[in-house]
């Protein structure tokens, strides 16, 4: 099959769309890049050049916008209740913090604050994550604030298939939802179906089946824990991996299906440990299936600090394979292990 | 006060200006009768009355469609009203009942009808701005007439979503009218303190977007600079500022003792400004309506307000199940 980057299948998604359906729009910072300045005008399709071509393609249904988060995310979600599906981008999901009121206040809250009435379709395009060097202001994993929300879905793509098929979802769904692109995944290649398709959400992928124990991961994390799980089965202990692709809604019937099977959990977040991804999923385990669980989940994540710049500092801020499979050995080897 | 282009308005129609006084008279039965029924303590939370300022959410209103939109504020009773929200459903949402116009899950501060094009009235003072740039977005790209206006007051003119609104609406050149309701105070702080300018219609100035005064107890006034600013919205002209400058009669939510406001203060524009007062006065002196035609309209309002609090108060409570339901359309 064609093999393309997680960029272009996004790209690809959004041009699909907007090729679909004439009420799909486009904007944030430099989504074309160049508006109103004398050189080309779509120099850029966003900073990292995720919208690149989509200008010309659909005129005026691709907009730059002024550095006005509060505004273009709010003006999102008002367009979202009046008739078009907006795909807004908030360049790095660090910058929620000034606009997160148009978020969790207004589009999260209109479909229930207004009894049913209003349909909010709406996406945000974000980037997430660690492993730039763009330290603590650029490289938060912000996903548990989101997915804390009531009326918001999140949804964190780990390979360029899922990026397509989940970014058709997404704008065709018809709540907010807030769409996590790892920026160090951009490059990385996949086998990617030209025709449109959609990966619904609330569906786990089963990335890998073994019996020894259960390794959740997302986004950029899964790819992490196919590496261990490679080395451990070397050893002769085989992992289940399971990508649960968005975490509201969460796949919570795969995730106990698994450790039902395995009775060993290893969640793996790249956000801070605290009221994160990875405490909420062992909580939930421990909560349904502590019969059947032979030792202690055990959550690899990012340490309770901002992210930090120097490189190896960074680099060892991000859970990466090594910490993965020690995690795994000791749930299914180690002292916290029942037999 | 105003800098109108008088010449491409008209009159309003002798129906048009019996409909815009019934609007303000139901939002003053209404908000009058909810200072009463408050203080008995039988309406959960908290209530933010719009007596008093009438004559803007009409004079405005007046010139918009049902396919219009409107963002609103905590002080959204009003909006809702002359956007053509069921008052009967409006009454038992204050009451927080099933059948209330949000199914009791809004409330007072988050009223909304958007069958009606009312966006909410919202807990956060500067919420609705960002919301009319998209609905402004929206009639652009999809090639329709449609025209959004934010309601805002003077607090929610110092948040930066307001600003940011401002010029967004200017760069897109969005049919968005941005009405400031100024009253004089955010909660209890003077906005002589909390501003400073000239005017807050002065801002306009700044984003390259017309920007007027109006006295906003006077509702022909306001309905001149609506009418412009909303043709100009809807010709394309891009979106304009206008600043109302009026009284409220209440305090800030209900049971605020208002010791912050000078003695006599809200008694002398009572008697002096009252929208009402003036809207009938003209129109009588003018002898477009006889003073019996108002009077009919005041009974027809105080039977539907009885009306409205007798059913609201006998109305169904929402059943458990109503707690999870209307969070996502799909989940």
């Amino acid at each position: 099959m064609r093999r393309i980057t997680f960029m272009q299948a996004i790209n690809e998604a959004l041009a699909q769309e907007m090729e679909r359906d004439p009420t799909v729009v486009v904007f944030g910072e430099d989504n074309a890049g160049g508006a109103g300045a004398p050189g080309e005008d779509d120099a850029w399709g966003g900073v990292m050049g995720v919208t690149k071509g989509l200008y010309h393609s659909f005129p005026g249904r691709v907009l730059d916008t002024p550095i006005s988060e509060s505004a273009f995310i709010g003006a999102a979600a008002g367009a979202a209740c009046s008739g078009l599906r907006p795909v807004a981008e908030l360049m790095f999901v660090d910058f929620m913090g000034v606009c997160f009121d148009q978020i969790f206040n207004q589009a999260a809250k209109f479909r229930y604050m207004f009894g049913g009435k209003a349909r909010t379709p709406m996406v945000i395009r974000t980037m997430y994550g660690a492993g730039i060097r763009a330290a603590g202001q650029h490289s938060q994993s912000l996903y548990p604030i989101f997915t804390h929300i009531p009326g918001l879905k999140v949804a964190i793509p780990s390979s360029p298939y899922d990026a397509k098929g989940l970014m058709i979802q997404a704008i065709r769904d018809d709540d907010p939802v807030i769409f996590f692109e790892n920026k160090v995944l951009y490059a990385v290649e996949g086998e990617v179906p030209e025709e449109s398709y959609t990966v619904p959400f609330g569906e786990a992928n089963f990335v890998r089946e073994g019996d020894d124990v259960t390794i959740v991961a997302i986004g950029r994390m899964v790819s992490f824990a196919e590496q261990a799980a490679e080395e451990l089965a070397g050893d002769g202990i085989e992992c289940e991996i399971l990508d649960p692709r968005t975490t509201s809604p969460l796949d919570e019937e795969s995730i106990y299906e698994s450790v039902e099977n395995t009775g060993r959990l290893v969640v793996v977040d790249e956000s801070n440990p605290r009221c994160s991804l990875a405490s909420d999923i062992a909580a939930l385990v421990a909560q349904n299936c502590f019969e059947d669980l032979k030792a202690a989940p055990k959550m690899v994540t990012a340490p309770h600090t901002p992210p930090p710049f120097s490189p190896t500092l960074e680099d060892a801020y991000v859970p990466d394979p090594e910490r993965i499979a020690a995690a795994a050995r000791e749930v299914v080897e180690g002292a916290g292990a029942r037999a | 006060m105003t800098t109108v282009d008088t010449a491409r308005l008209r009159e309003p129609s002798k129906e048009e200006l019996l409909e815009s006084y019934r609007v303000m008279r139901t939002i003053r039965e209404f908000e009058d009768r909810l200072h009463v029924e408050f203080a008995t303590g039988e309406i959960p939370g908290f209530v933010h009355l719009y007596a008093g300022e009438e004559a803007i959410a009409a004079g405005v209103c007046a010139h918009l469609n049902e396919d219009d939109y409107i963002a609103s504020t905590h002080r959204g009773h009003g909006h809702c009203i002359a956007k053509g929200c069921d008052v009967k459903a409006m009454m038992k949402e204050i009451y927080g009942k099933k059948d209330g116009l949000c199914h009791g899950k809004g409330g007072s501060m988050h009223i909304a009808d958007l069958d009606k094009g009312m966006l909410g009235a919202n807990g956060i003072v500067g919420g609705g701005p960002p919301l009319v740039c998209g609905v402004g977005l929206s009639a652009k790209v999809r090639g329709t007439k449609q025209v959004g206006v934010a309601f805002t007051g003077d607090g929610g003119s110092n948040q930066g979503t307001f600003l940011e609104s401002l010029n967004l609406a200017a760069v897109w050149n969005l049919p968005c009218v941005f009405v400031v309701e100024n009253n004089g105070y955010a909660e209890s702080t003077s906005t002589n303190f909390s501003t400073r300018g000239i005017d807050i219609a002065k801002r306009a100035d700044g984003f390259g977007m017309p920007g007027v005064v109006v006295d906003g107890h006077d509702f022909f006034a306001v309905y001149e600079a609506a009418g412009e600013a909303i043709r100009r919205a809807r010709e394309g002209g891009g979106p304009s500022l206008i600043e109302c400058k009026v009284n409220r009669y209440y305090g800030h939510f209900e049971g605020d003792a208002q010791t912050y406001r000078a003695p006599n203060e809200v008694e002398n524009i009572r008697r002096e400004r009252d929208c009402l007062d003036m809207f009938a006065r003209r129109v009588t002196d003018a002898g477009l309506i006889e003073r019996s035609e108002l009077e009919q309209i005041d009974e027809e309002v105080r039977a539907l307000i009885d009306e409205a609090v007798e059913e609201a108060k006998a109305a169904p409570e929402p059943g458990q199940a109503d707690l999870l339901s209307d969070v996502y359309v799909s989940y």
